[in-house]
């Protein structure tokens, strides 16, 4: 039997609004996991890049639930890794932007440690709060 | 000793005109110890400092697109020091480049001129490189850095994509050991040359952020070298913090390549604390 994963019948809205955001083709990640094995933060994070995608593929927008997205520093490993052309940061960068636009912001001006505020090179301070605030 | 006229537009951005002094001072002295003329951008602003990575939001090239028009103005390439803005400027260029409709609507909002994409973003490391060229830095060298056991520190942002940024192969870069040979020290390789410091976490995910940086400093460390050379404010940052508890004998001088160019060429009083020792004596 032929099995055809169709992303339209899967759950178009989701991987449409990843693929919109990210202009990355999901389907093109055949789960190598050289991602995982290059990322040099899957200590903290609780799936790792290769796992990220997985259900992202699938359509199951739990995936945005995950604290992945806000450990991916865009180091880019992984996409000069990837064998098949996924860059996997705008991945990650899709998944955070959809979780900010329904939620809250995760880095908040007001909370950042007066030291770093202090003492940090401003493109710290801006470039964080550019990927973790609404 | 090298060609006279070369002009390039120069960007500091937001952190080497206030926490990175020390990187912008000693750029501006060894670009123009090498004949490089550097005319800062006229009323510059931050680039954005994160390379937007949401298609969807045009919006966010506004910052960079400024930046691109008002050096395109000058006819001259963009040169930049900090990794992040050339980082966010050669990369929001090659996706201007490629994406007419979002210059296109970018262009309708900014008044004061239209990105054409006639600028290159370059980093000043590449035009030492490849317009002034190894042989002409040698030339200069005043007070060769022998025996300086020196690691080269990429990070990320100065070398990936490799296929957008356009400088260095983007696991086994080799500009700054080029550099470094030719100031007569001898570069130490290590294997987190090219990983990442923690960047931004500093201010989000602090601990792993710490994890990050103290694996490339001990990297470092165990290479063999007695420095740590880079080309990134917030590197240098976050390796300087992964040892401020440390005893100072097992502390690794973290230096901006533009500093140790300038210990070489002998221009000591921009070279910084790492080289404070040869200074005085």
């Amino acid at each position: 039997m032929r099995v055809v994963l169709d992303p339209l019948a899967l759950h178009g809205a989701f991987i449409r609004e990843i693929e919109a955001i990210s202009e990355q083709n999901l389907l093109a990640c055949n789960q190598c996991g050289r991602c995982s094995a290059g990322c040099p933060l899957v200590e903290e994070m609780d799936l790792l890049p290769n796992q990220i995608i997985r259900p992202a593929q699938l359509g199951l927008d739990t995936v945005v639930d995950s604290t992945s997205p806000w450990l991916c520093a865009a180091c880019l490993m992984c996409e000069a890794r990837c064998p098949k052309g996924v860059d996997l940061p705008r991945i990650m960068d899709a998944l955070r932007q959809i979780a900010l636009r329904r939620g809250e912001s995760r880095v908040v001006a007001g909370d950042v440690d007066p030291a770093l505020l202090a003492g940090a090179p401003q493109m710290a301070i801006v470039g964080a709060l550019r990927r973790g605030e609404k | 000793m090298t060609e006279a006229g070369r002009a390039y537009s120069y960007f500091p951005g937001c952190t080497l005109a206030t926490t990175a002094v020390d990187y912008d001072v000693s750029g501006r002295a060894v670009a123009a110890a090498l004949g490089l003329e550097l005319n800062e951008v006229p009323d510059w602003n931050c680039c954005g400092a994160a390379f937007p990575l949401s298609a969807d939001n045009v919006m966010s090239f506004i910052a960079p697109a400024r930046v691109l028009i008002a050096a395109e103005r000058s006819g001259h390439d963009l040169a930049t020091l900090c990794a992040v803005c050339f980082h966010v400027l050669k990369r929001s260029d090659a996706y201007l480049r490629t994406h007419s409709e979002a210059a296109e609507r970018l262009n309708a909002f900014i008044t004061e001129g239209d990105y054409t994409g006639r600028t290159r973003v370059r980093h000043l490391l590449g035009v030492v490189r490849d317009d002034v060229g190894w042989e002409a830095v040698k030339q200069r060298v005043a007070a060769p850095l022998t025996g300086l056991a020196a690691a080269p520190y990429y990070g990320c942002l100065l070398l990936r994509p490799q296929e957008e940024m356009e400088f260095d192969q983007a696991e086994r870069p080799r500009v700054l050991q080029d550099l470094l040979r030719a100031l007569g020290a001898t570069p130490v390789e290590f294997p987190r040359q090219a990983e990442c410091c923690g960047s931004t976490l500093v201010v989000s995910a602090p601990g792993a952020n710490r994890r990050l940086s103290t694996a490339v400093v001990d990297s470092a460390r165990l290479a063999g070298a007695a420095m740590i050379v880079t080309a990134c404010p917030l590197c240098k940052y976050n390796l300087d913090q992964a040892q401020a508890g440390r005893p100072s004998p097992e502390q690794l001088p973290v230096a901006y390549f533009t500093q140790v160019m300038a210990a070489a060429f002998g221009l000591l009083e921009v070279a910084g604390p790492a080289f404070a020792v040869e200074a005085s004596t």
